[in-house]
């Protein structure tokens, strides 16, 4: 019973009788409750939303999570967290969590064209197991696949990984990171020979300039975005440039607001690389000893399908990737087309400011710090733009010592713990190593006790080509973790959900909540979440942040790690590998994948008396044994030694996350700058030792234009992306009713010059129009984002509201990373479309 | 209190029947049924604006806001919330103070004003519309588990 305004105001004046009269009430009359009644159990998590990896305290009471905070011991955030990470306590609390699983059925049966019905977990592994063997008898490992996330605990990852290519021989494995940070990653590795950032969070405290290029952080990643203003407003000569194709909150804040032409960012960086070279502003010395020169593959066409006219066209769609090597002399006549003038011609942003932007790296004196998320990620030149990045940075010297810093930042938790340092890309292998080497499969084998010859060589399908070969029934079973693809994949309408829903394929969906990506599947397996099993994931700057089982999942609802290992049991090597390798290796035959995958030596090391006792775990003490150690122990393998390692399990539940290399105890804030750095060698200065030779790349390329552009019928530029309250598709944010209620619904952000034009008023409906697709949604010209004429923004989460049936699915023809940024499209009012036309 | 109200739109349904268990604006959390399909947009929501104090979930949550906050200017010339807000403007305005640790900086040290790492006051502080919830949401308020006898309901096992 509820208490009533009437029944408090008794108890109260009872109370205060009591206490005049020096009277002890009962316990229960008492209105402020005391003792145990009060005390919570505060424990350390990473925030489950973006790449910032924000330190929690988390508070549990009788099984529930009843408060959240941020970490005052947490360094990244220092008690603060975002209005998204304050509600981290209800994310786990939307009262449809998928609590069993569920299956499309008709009369008792698997059937595609049935409704989901209840079934057991042994119904579900059947029904799943079944389909999976079909393929494999059908088709072969080819036809198996599977789309994972930077929001998978790094175990999970790991476990999956080991799943894929060891159990069932596919690379056909990739991570929704693919369309949040391939680029990044690839030009990591293609610049450096090492995957993520030299620096660290750190840098935002000795920087004296700030260059957000397609970053709006006060949204995106709030609390870094509260050390840059710290940095700003507590230092006057701190400046901030923040450049983006329309105005919003970070560029509320920005000393200079540089607003340019869509794709443009690549004459403006070449430009400002030839700026340095003009005035003399190159660090001849770090050049000569630290960097080579090489010059890109150009017209490399947009990651279309081959048939695409773009792609027809294109004279190196097919080795986009190569580079040749090339002098400082011919790199600098490369970019020395990019004048003040053609920079200012192609990108519409004025001389005097791209002089101003080109100043700041230039000064020797200014140490720069580069910010970057999905405006560069997300571009079909976006190899090219991370590149041009590095190469402002290599230019001047300006890299790997505080506040000189090129930073990418990640949009997951765990985009680079779980997709990039466990390799859950179709090409890679932990610590940054290849499918495609046969000398990195055999230490893989050998670290995972798995016969020689196992692993499959040939890189598999990445997250738009999975969509494709879906549709066109050459991947015919699948699984899909954490992850909203049908909401978040591009032009889905035509390329996403036409796979799902193909006959051939069985589709099975592992998730907390049913989104749209869930109801489009055929099983769907209800999922644990976050602090309802022991987690680990990897942030922006290299940190590891671990956590505890602190509650119980709903229902049936089980991690993602369980759901893998316990579908492990259900094959038998004999069913899945080659007669040839258990052929010349017997002892192989006739076991379980779980037994070689999961119980053999290494996985299941530790006992359970290794868990911390005021913790539940549940995967471990179903199978016997601290599985999170063991999985943690056997990746932490595959990088030590040579600049990837970790500290040992146990300490990262100590501690409020390291970041690697973590050598002799000692986390790495800066990497390949002696000093900083254990692994370079004294005397060097600079090593950039994930290359052999130690030096990093400069990479020359042109500007090219997009893969869209608007024209007289589509006349508009369309950006998609995120908003504050809400993360990514909005499943675990839009449960939260006090974020629902913040921003309640997509709208299109529109310049009240183009909504004129169109008599458009704001609130009105209209259709957002592409040659792929069409949504419905209401007109903004005020609020948060302030867009030119000719561009409209429309976020992602609302799905009711589904852009992605607009968007393109061109990507970057190198990282395989869609451009979510930039397509054609039309606005009209929706009731004239309703009255029969637009014309 | 509140719960009651959606605990009956949502209902205790045992499995997912396509179509047959969420409130009206269930296309917002699970996409149109079928998924081809386009659906009107529904009006854009209606600030709250009646700058009553709203219960916090738990006392570390930040308040949300209970007015517009359209057309405030939070840039490096202005932070239009302090001007109701900072200690010294709060008499007049009768406006809450900020919270204290607004005044300490990253290492805890305490300021004479608003820290600088607190400037952007929108990053925690939203503003609500009267939307109506898309699901219940089932957090558990820790009062409620700390009084078990005046909820007897949702008393501890």
């Amino acid at each position: 019973m509820d208490l009533t305004r009437r029944t408090l105001l008794k108890t109260q004046a009872a109370a205060a009788a009591a206490a005049a009269a020096n009277v002890a009430l009962p316990v229960n009359a008492q209105n402020v409750p005391t003792g145990e009644d009060i005390q919570l159990q505060w424990s350390k998590a990473p925030c489950r939303f973006c790449g910032t990896g924000c330190g929690v305290m988390v508070a549990v009471k009788d099984g529930r999570v009843v408060a959240t905070h941020g970490d005052m011991q947490a360094e990244v955030n220092r008690g603060l967290n975002c209005v998204k990470g304050y509600f981290l306590s209800k994310i786990m609390y939307g009262k449809d969590r998928l609590t069993q699983p569920l299956l499309r059925m008709k009369n008792g049966q698997f059937a595609k064209d049935g409704e989901f019905q209840p079934v057991s977990w042994d119904r579900a592994f059947d029904e799943m197991a079944k389909q999976w063997k079909r393929v494999l008898k059908e088709k072969g490992p080819e036809a198996i696949g599977m789309f994972g996330s930077g929001q998978w605990t790094m175990w999970e990852g790991y476990a999956a990984s080991k799943l894929m290519r060891a159990g069932f021989r596919s690379n056909n494995l990739d991570p929704n990171a693919r369309h949040c940070m391939a680029s990044a990653a690839v030009t990591f590795i293609r610049t450096f020979g090492m995957d993520e950032p030299m620096g660290c969070y750190d840098d935002f405290e000795h920087a004296d300039a700030f260059v957000l290029w397609g970053s709006n952080m006060a949204e995106m990643h709030p609390i870094l975005w509260t050390r840059v203003t710290d940095r700003r407003l507590s230092h006057p000569h701190v400046k901030i440039a923040t450049l983006s194709t329309y105005e919003h909150r970070t560029t509320d804040l920005s000393d200079m607001s540089v607003i340019f032409k869509p794709n443009s960012d690549l004459a403006i960086l070449n430009y400002i690389a030839n700026y340095i070279i003009q005035n003399g502003a190159v660090n001849r010395e770090f050049v000569q000893r630290h960097c080579n020169f090489r010059l890109a593959n150009t017209d490399i066409g947009y990651g279309l399908r081959p048939d695409h006219v773009l792609e027809q066209r294109a004279q190196h769609a097919n080795d986009a990737q190569v580079s040749h090597a090339a002098s400082f002399e011919e790199y600098a006549k490369l970019v020395s087309q990019y004048t003040v003038e053609k920079a200012s011609e192609l990108s519409g942003v004025p001389k005097e400011q791209l002089e101003a932007l080109a100043r700041i790296y230039a000064d020797p004196k200014t140490k720069v710090m580069s910010l970057w998320t999905m405006g560069f990620n997300q571009h079909v030149r976006g190899v090219w733009a991370n590149h041009m990045v590095y190469n402002l940075h290599l230019l001047t010297g300006k890299i790997s010592e505080p506040g000189n810093s090129p930073f990418s930042l990640t949009g997951q938790p765990s985009a680079c713990g779980t997709a990039r340092e466990v390799g859950t890309f179709s090409h890679r292998l932990p610590a940054d190593m290849q499918v495609a080497n046969p000398e990195h499969r055999k230490h893989a084998e050998e670290i995972w006790k798995l016969p020689h010859g196992l692993l499959p060589g040939k890189v598999g399908y990445h997250a738009v080509q999975q969509d494709r070969m879906l549709k066109d029934g050459k991947l015919n079973a699948y699984w899909i973790m954490v992850n909203n693809n049908l909401q978040t994949a591009p032009n889905t309408n035509n390329e996403t959900y036409p796979g799902y829903r193909n006959p051939a394929n069985f589709v099975v969906v592992s998730d907390a909540y049913p989104t749209v990506t869930a109801m489009a599947a055929d099983l769907i397996l209800p999922a644990a979440m976050w602090v309802e099993k022991e987690g680990a994931y990897g942030n922006a700057e290299r940190r590891t942040h671990f956590w505890h089982q602190l509650v119980n999942a709903p229902g049936e609802a089980r991690s993602d790690l369980w759901q893998l290992m316990e579908f492990s049991k259900r094959f038998t090597t004999d069913e899945v590998w080659p007669a040839e390798i258990l052929n010349t290796h017997p002892d192989y035959k006739g076991k379980s994948l779980f037994d070689v995958l999961f119980r053999n030596g290494n996985v299941d090391k530790f006992p359970l008396s290794e868990i911390d006792p005021a913790y539940e775990n549940r995967e471990s003490k179903e199978y016997g044994f601290y599985v999170q150690k063991g999985l943690f122990e056997e990746f932490s393998r595959f990088g030590a030694g040579h600049g990837h390692d970790y500290a040992p399990f146990d300490t990262y539940h100590q501690v409020r996350g390291l970041r690697w290399p973590v050598v002799n105890g000692q986390e790495t804030r800066w990497r390949y700058r002696e000093g900083h750095d254990p692994y370079v060698e004294k005397g060097s200065g600079w090593q950039f030792y994930g290359n052999p030779d130690k030096k990093a790349n400069i990479v020359g390329a042109p500007y090219e234009p997009p893969a869209e552009a608007p024209d007289a019928e589509y006349d508009l530029w369309l950006v998609t992306g995120r908003v504050l309250e809400h993360w990514h598709s909005g499943s675990m944010t839009l449960r939260v009713p006090e974020l629902y209620k913040a921003f309640s619904g997509a709208v299109v952000f529109m310049h009240p010059d183009d909504a004129a034009k169109r008599g458009l008023r704001r609130g009105q409906e209209v259709r957002v129009v592409s040659r792929r697709g069409e949504i419905r949604s209401r007109i903004e010209i005020r609020g948060r984002n302030k867009v030119p004429p000719g561009l409209i923004f429309v976020p992602f989460f609302d799905a009711s509201q589904l852009i992605n049936k607009v968007t393109l699915d061109a990507t970057d023809p190198i990282s395989k990373q869609t451009d979510f940024k930039k397509c054609a499209v039309k606005v009209v009012a929706a009731a004239m479309a309703d009255a029969g036309g637009q014309q | 209190m509140r719960r009651g109200i959606f605990a009956c739109l949502v209902g205790i349904v045992p499995f997912l029947a396509a179509g047959a268990i969420f409130a009206q604006d269930a296309p917002r959390l699970r996409g149109p049924e079928p998924f081809t399909k386009e659906t009107p947009a529904p009006p854009m929501q209606r600030q709250v604006t009646n700058d009553v104090r709203v219960r916090r979930n738990y006392p570390d949550q930040p308040p949300v806001i209970p007015h517009s906050i359209e057309g405030y200017a939070v840039d490096l010339n202005a932070n239009k919330c302090m001007s109701c807000h900072a200690r010294k403007f709060t008499q007049e305005s009768q406006a809450p103070m900020i919270s204290i640790t607004h005044y300490q900086d990253r290492v805890g040290n305490t300021l004479g004003g608003l820290a600088p790492r607190r400037y952007v006051c929108v990053a925690c502080h939203v503003p609500q519309t009267d939307a109506k919830p898309l699901v219940e949401n089932i957090f558990t308020d820790m009062d409620a588990l700390a009084e078990p006898e005046r909820q007897p309901q949702r008393g501890r096992h």
